[in-house]
């Protein structure tokens, strides 16, 4: 048991449940491996954690560093939450709303529907900066609280 | 990890040691200047480890109504999607038609749910987004076999939400069937996420016992002591958010996506799915509700369902041939019922029409198994649905002729439609021209 903890690095039952999740996805593997398009869906599954680690984080990683290197030091009450979560707010609603926003199902809308698709960029600019105008004014109302204090 | 991982700078003890040692020391450009860069305050097993519970409490909802998606759609009537899928699958039934809002809560809780973890998800990433660089990247064939897991893992619930996000936003762009990428990327994501909790749950609850939700202020917030995982940052920077913050901060994110995401389900708050396609009303009329696929799309012509469109009703070799005055003409019965899309939006409306049960008695089969039901539609995937006999005989299983005091505009189905308690909306046949029962 020790010898085998030694060499493997885990307890026996970890690498039978490790074994047990790569069945099933080689099961599927196999299973798809015929279908035509087992190879986009595979380049989909691998493009998604690479667009999220390799692309989605360094961006919003880098932005927040330049944004925390303009607005670090400013003064008391720091502004720099009050860019980020609008803006963290608009990111995600564009992340999430993104088929729609850039109209990317709109033919497909109307040709299902017979409605013509509604230009949702527009909205989510509205919303986002309905977030933002929120954020700044509770700001304002914190440097007034802070002046009158 | 295994469960007790050595500390991040120790030699490895894991056999063939040669071989980790050489790893650990062969250190690409980059990675050093990557170790240095994790500078966040707040990242820790404590913060990890709440995000994690969130996600184990809710996920296993979002995979169990996919489920039952597919258990909706009859599978025992070779009508679930994918249709072939070996033994990798739930337990079948034959779908209830009672509580009639079950489909409109089970897939609307799917989709809503799995849009409002985004944020959870994401959150979730970051806070360990460096062990994803981290070097060397194991330090025994334990750690190797684990974190080929976690690519499992990560790549499933990105690959699901992606998937998911475009199907109901109409943008089919990915190229491979729906159904087959979403059925087996599910199960891919599910047996991941179940050896990831197996091993990750003692750390987690262990961790749990850290910080605490008690307010901190951010300039007094610290980091938590140093962890075997190495989540905590060696040179942290100072903090600019507390880590009820942070916590606040995806739970707000998860409010804003809900905020404007229920509207899909809720009638009255329709409006406020303000960057859905579903968030629509077509007109303020009785007919304004929501539309799929609308009578051009389906390719069914005025011709067909003017004065010379008849139902045609079977059974064994009995036929029963009725025009639309005729099937007035029955006893009409009125019903309050969702009509609940598998896209995840809802609506509930009041149907009135011929109760099935009193077509299948008309051709003289009392209690059928089945019902086959055919549109007037020819290329469609859903131009033709089978019901179960609990489908048929349910007192509100309808072919319904008017909706809310009018007759079904054309985009809703006119002459007649399908709507049964609890159906999925893909099996609400509209423009129906045949009603085959068996049995
Ligand atoms: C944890 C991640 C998820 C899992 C494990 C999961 C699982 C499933 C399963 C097993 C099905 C049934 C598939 C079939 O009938 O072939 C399903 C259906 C569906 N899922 Fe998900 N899902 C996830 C996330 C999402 C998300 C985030 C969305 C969208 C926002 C979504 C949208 C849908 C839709 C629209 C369907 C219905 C498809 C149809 O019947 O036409 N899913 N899901």
């Amino acid at each position: 048991m020790a010898e085998f903890r030694r060499a493997y690095g885990a307890a026996p039952w970890h690498l039978l449940l490790l074994a047990g999740c790569f069945a099933v996805t080689g099961w599927i593997a196999l299973r798809l491996a015929g279908e035509a398009s087992a190879l986009r869906m595979l380049l989909w599954f691998l493009g998604a954690v690479i667009a999220h680690d390799l692309v989605l984080f360094p961006v919003y990683a880098s932005l927040d560093r330049a944004l925390r290197r303009a607005l670090g030091r400013a003064g008391a009450p720091s502004p720099l939450n009050h860019v980020r979560v609008p803006a963290l707010g608009a990111g995600l609603l564009f992340l999430v709303y993104l088929p729609g926003i850039l109209g990317l199902g709109d033919g497909t809308y109307l040709a299902a529907t017979g409605l013509a698709p509604r230009a949702l960029l527009g909205r989510w600019l509205a919303v986002s900066g309905a977030l933002l105008a929120a954020s700044a004014l509770l700001y304002a109302a914190r440097l007034l609280a802070r002046r009158a204090r | 990890m295994p469960a007790s991982p050595p500390p991040p700078d120790d030699a490895p003890s894991a056999a063939p040691a040669a071989l980790w040692r050489g790893l650990a020391r062969h250190r690409p450009p980059g990675v050093d200047a990557a170790d240095r860069a994790w500078r966040s305050p707040v990242r820790g097993p404590w913060l990890t480890s709440v995000l994690g519970a969130v996600l184990l409490a809710t996920l296993p909802l979002v995979i169990v109504t996919g489920l039952l998606d597919w258990i909706a759609y009859g599978p025992r009537l070779d009508q679930a999607f994918p249709r072939d899928v070996g033994w990798l699958h739930p337990p079948v039934f034959d779908w209830p038609t009672r509580p009639a809002w079950l489909f409109r809560v089970t897939q609307g809780l799917h989709v809503t749910l799995g849009i409002v973890l985004v944020p959870v998800v994401l959150g979730k990433l970051w806070s360990v987004v460096p062990k994803l660089f981290d070097w060397p990247p194991a330090r025994s064939a334990a750690q190797l076999l684990e974190r080929l897991s976690l690519l499992l893992l990560v790549g499933g619930i990105l690959f699901q939400t992606a998937t998911g996000l475009l199907n109901i936003q109409y943008a089919y762009l990915f190229g491979f069937d729906f159904y087959t990428a979403h059925w087996y990327g599910a199960w891919i994501f599910t047996a991941a996420l179940v050896t990831h909790v197996a091993v990750k749950l003692p750390r987690l609850v262990t961790a749990l016992r850290g910080p605490g939700f008690v307010r901190t202020p951010v300039e007094r917030t610290r980091p938590e002591p140093a962890d075997p995982d190495g989540l905590v940052a060696r040179r942290p920077g100072p903090a600019t958010m507390s880590r009820r913050g942070v916590l606040a901060l995806v739970g707000g994110g998860a409010l804003l996506l809900a905020a404007l995401t229920v509207g899909q389900s809720v009638d009255g708050l329709r409006r406020t799915a303000l960057l859905l396609p579903r968030g629509r009303r077509i007109d303020d009329g009785p007919t304004g509700f929501p539309v799929n696929r609308s009578v051009a799309a389906a390719g069914v012509t005025p011709e067909q369902t003017g004065p010379g469109w008849r139902l045609t009703l079977r059974a064994g070799n009995r036929t029963v041939t009725l025009d639309r005055a005729r099937l007035l003409g029955l006893a009409q019965h009125t019903a309050v019922l969702p009509i609940a899309c598998v896209e995840g939006w809802s609506t509930s409306q009041t149907w009135t029409g011929v109760r099935l049960r009193d077509l299948a008695a008309l051709v003289g089969a009392a209690g059928p198994a089945t019902a086959r039901v055919r549109s007037l539609e020819r290329a469609g995937l859903f131009r033709e649905a089978v019901l179960h006999g609990g489908q048929v005989t349910d007192p509100d299983a309808l072919l319904a002729l008017r909706v809310n005091g009018v007759d079904l505009s054309p985009d809703h189905g006119y002459p007649a439609r399908i709507i049964v308690p609890a159906l999925p909306g893909v099996h609400c046949t509209k423009w129906v021209a045949e009603i085959v029962f068996d049995g």
